[in-house]
């Protein structure tokens, strides 16, 4: 491909520059994502930068405050912040374990015809819209937990808690289950010759081994949990408050963007851009966490 | 050459055959009309929405006219209206001064009632006004103090930039920072209307439209919640229903519409669905 | 001591699983339950009406039509962004840089890119609030997914393939064209269908780019809301769970649909290949 042939045919010479062009072709569609993410970073940023650049707002007030009153001009999203905390930490408490358990069960314990058919089934439930586990959530998760704790509302951090674990679990389980099976036979054949009982193989040399994949479902999990947005307005009850126990309401960053992004306008429509960035660094630094974990676990 | 023209071949089968199954989506099942002037955007409160869209229903049997309608709430139907985003607004509260200097027209079409709504089983019936601010604001906290049984009250109100809010707040005289913190924001009527009509504590305010057998209704110091008492001006509880444009963004085609509602005709229909008609 | 400990968390691997399972086919179950009686012919193919439980016919067609737009636009991109990714690009800055992109894309939630597309399709572009925001937004969002799982089946094609088609003397296109695309059909298949599944049940995205208008689309500049978005709107603002069920066995219907036909496409295609 160095130097072109002066002698080349016509129909070479076309070839040539198709074969130039395409590849730049390929290069900028490669090129669209790179784009597309400096787009979307640009334009949360600078929306979100607003206020605080051009309208004097201060950040660490926004960030520590805890009114949100947009008709009185005043942004404070720490009750969010603290809403999407324990929401995605309650979440993983429940969601983690289950899904990780089922998966080992799946991959390591079940019978064959079980896990053939169990296995599909949940693969398939990952890809159910995640408005459905709350409408789920709102028709029978509140009004149980309304009923049988006796609460004033069944809207609360536990119901949201409830309604993500449920929906990680899929995810979880599909992905780890994956990771799991891909384990070569030789670690577990090794591990029972030397002695092991087959549990023992399982959570000492087959889980172990599997690590890093089992963390990208973990990663992928609490990523749906935290970002979830739709279905948890339905069970939430968006309350203003610093949740202080489980019954509480709450309102959690994504359901704040959500709610009031179809009539904000102003420095109210820019404040909901930086709770964006509040909610993309959560992500960033939950990204960040995990693949130094995982770096770890490697070594 | 030929895997150029596979290539090309290939792509323009991918293309047509995605484009004319859209193609055929849209014939199929969208009148003949594809022009776009013949098109009214509306968008705004989600009281004023189920009004516009029953009338918006029979104009469209008989007009060649094409209505959409956004229930986005009141605020963001006035930004949309003065944008251009939407030909017309629709609001469930007066228009601020900043609005009006923005060159936007308000015609009302109808009046309507805001009423305090409870669980049916709630044996509370009739409020004061100032008990409905207290309720609201926290100072009252359980339903044992106003007659009831002894169950906490929870609030449920609409969200912040809500022109039944709006309206309701100012009647009753508290402000959006002094409402209770932990009561439920739900976005629109008839979310409140399902959350009051699943809990026996819940307290919250909807559009006299959306009363119906889930909910009971309150009233205001013996005071039915009905069209006549608004009329009468004995409720108080009350705001106008209005379409704003710019005058520059409405069509003819809008214009007829707004005229549609005032006529006897469309009125007809503001008293059917509960509103009150302008004259 | 080491077989009683085994055999609790034998029990406990087991309780887990009954568990999810116990819970998974509740949801589904209930669904089923709620919605079956309303599903008939008319409740499919229906217009809607404010009234009623009206039609979801609309709803599907947006649905379609946010698809069709979405991978008209993203398909292409994507496949062609995985060919120079996989064929041509050399390792350095400039593909590390587009791989970090994809793979920040794909942790992004979705009601961010709502808020971009919100302002920057619907407000900056002036598309307003329509279908044609909403597919764009969604083409950013299925655009990695599309890249991975081309780049993934593209890794799969032997070396040899590439080489014996070389050695015939054909260019890098005409074997990219003829041998590589065709041998990766599988997994680009496997990647749309995966896209389709992930733009259907999308909802915070379309909500704030598309709008709530229940009504049959003129076209794509009119705003419109899509199965997934009117099952959520259903709850929230009548909390009818019927209604919002009946939309919801129409979801479950069709990913699963979608699932079975990337198996039989990926099986079929496999077998033809090799």
């Amino acid at each position: 491909m160095s130097a072109l042939p002066e002698k080349m045919g016509n129909a070479n010479k076309k070839k040539y520059i198709l074969e130039g062009l395409s590849s730049k072709l390929f290069q900028f569609c490669a090129l669209i994502s790179v784009i597309s993410l400096l787009l979307i970073v640009g334009f949360v940023f600078y929306k979100g930068s607003l206020p605080f650049v051009v309208d004097g707002y201060s950040f660490i007030d926004f960030l520590t405050g805890v009114d949100w009153v947009p008709s009185e001009e005043k942004f404070g999203i720490l009750p969010m912040i603290v809403a999407s905390v324990y929401a995605t930490i309650g979440a993983l408490i429940i969601g983690v374990p289950v899904g990780l358990f089922t998966a080992i069960f799946l991959a390591e314990i079940a019978p064959k015809r079980v896990a053939k058919f169990i296995s599909p089934a949940v693969q398939l439930l990952a890809g159910i819209p995640s408005v459905l586990y709350g409408v789920f959530g709102l028709a029978i998760i509140v009004p149980f937990l309304q009923n049988v704790l006796n609460l004033p509302r069944g809207q609360s951090l536990l119901a949201v808690i409830l309604v993500l674990a449920i929906m990680m679990l899929p995810t979880i389980v599909t992905v780890a289950e994956t990771a799991i099976r891909a384990v070569p036979k030789t670690y577990r054949e090794g591990s029972l010759a030397l002695g092991a009982s087959q549990i023992e193989t399982i959570f000492k040399v087959v889980v172990p081994a599997a690590k890093s994949g089992v963390m990208a479902a973990i990663v992928l999990g609490v990523g749906r949990a935290i970002g979830e947005t739709m279905a948890v307005i339905l069970v939430a009850g968006n309350s203003l408050i610093i949740p202080t126990s489980l019954t509480d309401s709450l309102r959690p960053l994504t359901t704040n963007i959500a709610l009031e992004m179809g009539y904000a306008f102003g420095s109210h429509q820019n404040m909901l851009f930086a709770t964006g960035i509040v909610l993309f660094s959560f992500i960033l630094i939950l990204n960040f966490v995990l693949a130094k974990i995982s770096a770890k676990g490697e070594k | 050459m030929t895997f150029i023209r596979k290539t090309a071949i290939g792509l323009l089968v991918l293309f047509t055959v995605s484009a004319l199954s859209a193609c055929n989506n849209s014939n199929n099942k969208t009148d003949s009309s594809n022009d776009r002037t013949n098109r009214i955007s509306i968008s705004g409160s989600t009281s004023v929405g189920p009004l516009a869209e029953k009338i918006a229903d029979k104009y469209m049997d008989t007009n060649d006219v094409k209505i959409e309608i956004n229930q986005i709430g009141s605020s963001a139907g006035i930004t949309n209206a003065t944008s251009g985003v939407s030909e017309i607004g629709m609001s469930s509260r007066d228009l601020k001064e900043e609005e009006k200097a923005s060159g936007l027209v308000e015609t009302i079409i109808a009046y309507d009632g805001i009423v305090v709504v409870t669980h049916p089983a709630n044996k509370v019936k009739n409020l004061t006004m100032d008990q409905v601010k207290q309720i609201f604001t926290g100072e009252v906290s359980n339903w044992k103090e106003l007659g009831g049984e002894n169950l906490e009250i929870v609030v449920v109100s609409r969200e912040d930039g809500s022109g039944s809010r709006e309206a309701f707040q100012e009647i009753v005289g508290y402000s959006s920072g002094e409402l209770i913190r932990n009561a439920i924001i739900a976005s629109g009527n008839g979310n409140i209307k399902t959350t009051v009509a699943m809990n026996k504590h819940a307290v919250g305010f909807i559009s006299f439209e959306y009363i119906d057998s889930s909910i009971s209704t309150i009233d205001i110091s013996g005071v039915k919640a009905t069209a006549e008492n608004v009329l009468q001006q004995k409720y108080s509880l009350s705001r106008p229903f209005l379409f704003a444009h710019k005058e520059d963004h409405l069509t003819t085609a809008g214009q007829q519409f707004i005229e549609y509602i005032l006529s006897p005709e469309g009125q007809d229909i503001v008293e059917e669905v509960g509103a009150i008609r302008v004259k | 001591m080491r077989t009683l400990k085994d055999n609790i968390l034998r029990g406990f691997l087991w309780f887990a699983a009954f568990l999810t399972v116990a819970i998974l086919v509740t949801i589904v179950g209930y669904i089923f339950m709620k919605g079956y009686r309303l599903i008939n012919f008319d409740f499919i193919f229906g217009d809607y009406s404010p009234t009623g439980h009206g039609g979801i016919w609309p709803m599907i067609i947006t649905t379609i039509y946010t698809i069709i737009i979405s991978l008209i636009i993203a398909t292409p991109i994507g496949i062609f962004a995985a060919v120079y990714l996989q064929e041509y690009a050399k390792q350095g800055r400039l593909v590390r840089m587009i791989r970090f992109a994809t793979e920040s894309l794909t942790g992004i939630p979705s009601i961010i890119y709502g808020l971009f597309g919100a302002v920057f399709f619907v407000t900056t572009l002036k598309l307003g609030m329509s279908i044609i925001s909403a597919s764009l937004t969604l083409t950013i969002i299925v655009l990695p997914v599309i890249i991975r799982t081309t780049e993934e089946s593209l890794k799969t094609v032997p070396n040899t393939y590439r080489e014996g088609s070389l050695a015939l003397g054909t260019t890098k296109l005409q074997t990219l064209y003829k041998v590589i695309l065709p041998s990766a059909m599988p997994g680009i298949l496997s990647g749309i269908i995966l896209s389709i599944g992930r733009i259907v049940g999308e909802s915070a995205a379309i909500f704030l780019t598309a709008g709530t208008v229940a009504a049959m689309p003129e076209g794509i500049f009119s705003s419109a809301r899509t199965l997934t978005v009117h099952s959520f709107l259903v709850t929230q603002e009548s909390g009818d769970i019927e209604l919002a069920s009946a939309v919801g066995i129409v979801l479950i219907v069709i990913i699963l649909v979608l699932n079975l036909l990337a198996t039989f496409i990926s099986k079929k295609l496999n077998k033809a290949n090799y």
